[in-house]
């Protein structure tokens, strides 16, 4: 029987694949991104394996929103990211260091 | 009229001159501004000799408060006005030297730039020494003491462009500055035990301070009134030039003439003389103070004489005989006679300002020459000057007749008798200072006047009398000079004159002294016995012999003699002293106070360090801020985890 917990370790793990996968990329900024999307659908996961659990619809509710934020964000996260590459011929992350202080 | 309108009229007339004169110099012009200044000076003495005129008529002393300037903590600050005969003669004196000297200076500051400043100065130091000697309280004694003593910075940098001037300026304001603290600190000890500023109340609450002690070093107690007196006193040492603080007065000759015979000589210097005079109730408590009095002013009174004899410019010759003459002064309140003192004070005024002005006005004739080596033979071409002069040495001198031979006649005695400790010894400073008192007094008139001429061609055809705006007062002051000693001795210092004034021991010198005299002629008659007049005609010998019979021997003494010569010719090495110890000494001082203490403490470890311990810690910091996306991220995953972690164990 598949339980509430499997469904939460899941959410656990793809939560850690995306961070491993925003450290361990030194290349991509698309890449970034997507992890990014990841962390995203991790917590839907979790949002609708408790409202699932708990007989709550809100959390499936707050999912929708949640899909519709990130549609947006990859939308911006992307048109930035063309504008970037226009700018600085490149969207290796390496070379992305004007921040440092 | 009353009497105080009449002290305001008198002290803000010069103050109201001086203010037109000062600040609307350039409209009234040089006639308006001497003008202004000298009616202010004219009404001045026309109220005080009304005063003083009121005064021996038998008019009540006059005390009263005109203006409240504070009330702290139940001590009142009053301006008021205390004017008996003490302040009337000190006020007449004061009036009319400066009102002979408001005249000369039109002609000896003639073709000066500086001209309304000038009588702007002069006035206000009218004004500050009015305020000085009619104060009813120490508050505003101060303030004149004070006002005197900016005037006289002012005046002797008046030639502001050249650097001796600076420096004697510095040099008499810097001076004074150590006399005025102990004077400042004095008021404040009276202020502390008896509660109040006013003459009157303070003299009767002098019991409050006999008895207690205050302990200035550890373990040992000195009594509260001697340090009263003692720290009054040095504030008098500043002003009045008395050892060791007197090295300002022989600088201050860089002044203009006329200031160096009204403030340096006449009036300013005497200031201190006064003020032990007026405060005599405190000092007559403490014989441990009359006891350093008398010996710093008969010290200063016989060497500050010595150094006469070896200069040659005639305005510090002048000015070295007015320290000593000084010295005799304090002395004569160090033993007690303090009617003497006061005496002497007024002979002076009338003697030194005429010698100062006489000798202002050789240095006009010479083209502002003051080397008596220079000079000589001015005799025939300066006959008022030579004559004027000749009166006024012969005052100072002590020639049986004139003024300064009561008064300094007087001083001896009053030494010979006092009971005050090292009495002794200012009596025979006093004697020998006689006789080099005449010594320096007859080069002076010798070299200057008679001998041979030593100037160039082109000063001696130039050579002519000076105008009568210089030579009136000359004579306005020679007449005094010769007659006041003859005609007040007997009332002013035997007489009850100060009576109520002035404090007098039942035992006092005066008394004693007083015993003896039966009038001037008597006196002068009874001095002949004493070695005073006879020692001032061995000096008038020796420097006859000496300059002009024959010149060449002063100079072979000098050779002979050179390890003293040397030593007078540098002053006793007072300045020496003072520049390379004293002087040094603050300046390493506060050389190290600015490399340790500001360079390296503050700047070099608060400001600088506190910037550099930021500055290195950001350093260090900054390696954190990699500018990569993901180490910010990872920083957040990590912080975020660890405050989950802390919730999760915390319940």
């Amino acid at each position: 029987m598949i339980g509430l917990a499997h469904y939460l370790l899941l959410a656990g793990v793809l939560f850690a694949i995306a961070v491993a996968g925003i450290f361990i990329n030194r290349r991509n900024v698309i890449l970034l991104l997507m992890c990014i999307e990841l962390m995203l659908l991790a917590v839907n996961f979790n949002f609708v394996a408790f409202s699932r659990f708990l007989g709550i619809l809100d959390g499936q509710v707050f999912v929708f929103f949640i899909l519709t934020v990130a549609a947006a964000e990859a939308a911006i996260g992307l048109a930035i990211l063309v504008v970037l590459f226009r700018q600085r011929r490149s969207i290796n992350v390496e070379d992305l260091d004007a921040m440092k202080g | 009229m009353d009497f105080a309108a009449v002290c305001l009229m008198i002290v803000l007339a010069p103050l109201a001159a001086a203010l037109v004169a000062g600040l609307g110099g350039r409209y009234v012009g040089r006639a308006g501004a001497h003008t202004v200044c000298i009616a202010g000076v004219a009404i001045s003495f026309a109220g005080s000799a009304w005063i003083l005129a009121r005064m021996l008529g038998g008019a009540a002393v006059f005390n009263e408060n005109v203006y409240t300037w504070g009330v702290s903590d139940g001590l009142a600050m009053n301006i008021g006005f205390l004017v008996d005969r003490l302040s009337a003669l000190m006020m007449t004196v004061v009036s009319f030297v400066s009102l002979a000297v408001h005249v000369y200076t039109i002609g000896y500051m003639r073709d000066d730039p500086g001209y309304a400043r000038f009588f702007a100065y002069i006035s206000l130091f009218t004004f500050a020494m009015l305020m000085l000697v009619m104060s009813n309280n120490f508050l505003q004694l101060f303030f004149g003491w004070e006002g005197v003593g900016l005037v006289s910075y002012l005046l002797i940098g008046f030639w502001y462009k050249r650097p001796t001037a600076i420096f004697a300026n510095y040099k008499a304001f810097i001076v004074n500055r150590i006399g005025d603290f102990a004077f400042i600190v004095a008021i404040a000890i009276i202020a502390a035990y008896m509660s109040s500023l006013d003459y009157t109340e303070v003299f009767q609450r002098i019991p409050r301070a006999i008895g207690h002690d205050l302990f200035l070093t550890p373990g040992e107690p000195s009594k509260v009134i001697t340090v009263i007196c003692v720290g009054l006193f040095i504030g008098a040492m500043g002003k009045s030039a008395q050892v060791p603080l007197h090295v300002w007065l022989p600088d201050s000759m860089e002044g203009p003439t006329p200031i160096s015979a009204l403030i340096h000589a006449a009036t300013m210097v005497t200031a201190g003389i006064f003020m032990v005079a007026r405060l005599s109730p405190l000092f007559e408590m403490s014989p441990d103070a009359l006891h350093f009095i008398v010996v710093i002013g008969a010290t200063t009174a016989l060497f500050m004489g010595l150094l006469g004899l070896v200069n040659n410019d005639i305005k510090r010759v002048v000015a070295y005989s007015t320290l000593s003459q000084l010295g005799y002064m304090t002395a004569a309140l160090g033993a007690g006679a303090y009617g003497a003192g006061i005496f002497h004070l007024m002979t002076h005024a009338f003697f030194k300002a005429l010698l100062f002005l006489a000798a202002g006005s050789v240095i006009i004739a010479m083209h502002h020459e003051q080397d008596m080596r220079r000079m000589g033979g001015l005799r025939k071409y300066l006959p008022v000057t030579y004559w004027t002069c000749l009166v006024g040495a012969l005052a100072l001198i002590g020639f049986p007749g004139l003024s300064g031979f009561f008064s300094k006649d007087i001083i001896i005695e009053a030494l010979h008798h006092s009971r005050t400790e090292g009495a002794g010894y200012a009596y025979w400073c006093a004697l020998i200072g006689v006789f080099v008192t005449a010594l320096y007094s007859f080069r002076l008139v010798f070299m200057t006047f008679h001998g041979r001429e030593r100037m160039d061609e082109h000063t001696r055809e130039h050579l002519h009398e000076s105008p009568w705006v210089v030579t009136a007062p000359l004579i306005a002051l020679a007449i005094p000079s010769i007659a006041i000693g003859w005609l007040t001795v007997g009332p002013v210092v035997f007489g009850d004159f100060f009576a109520g004034a002035l404090a007098q021991a039942p035992d006092g010198p005066i008394v004693v002294l007083g015993e003896e005299f039966h009038g001037p002629a008597a006196f002068m008659l009874h001095a002949f016995g004493s070695p005073a007049v006879y020692l001032a005609l061995a000096g008038v010998v020796a420097a006859w012999y000496l300059y002009l019979k024959r010149p060449e021997l002063p100079d072979r003494i000098a050779a002979r003699f050179s390890r003293t010569y040397r030593l007078l010719v540098n002053k006793y090495y007072f300045d020496w002293f003072n520049e390379n110890v004293v002087a040094a000494g603050v300046r390493n001082f506060g050389t190290s106070l600015w490399k340790r203490g500001d360079e390296t403490v503050i700047d070099g470890w608060l400001v600088n360090g506190s910037a550099r311990a930021v500055a290195a810690l950001s350093a260090a910091v900054r390696h954190v801020q990699s500018g990569y996306l993901y180490h910010y991220a990872f920083a957040m995953i990590i912080g975020l985890s660890l405050l989950l972690g802390w919730l999760l164990l915390r319940s």
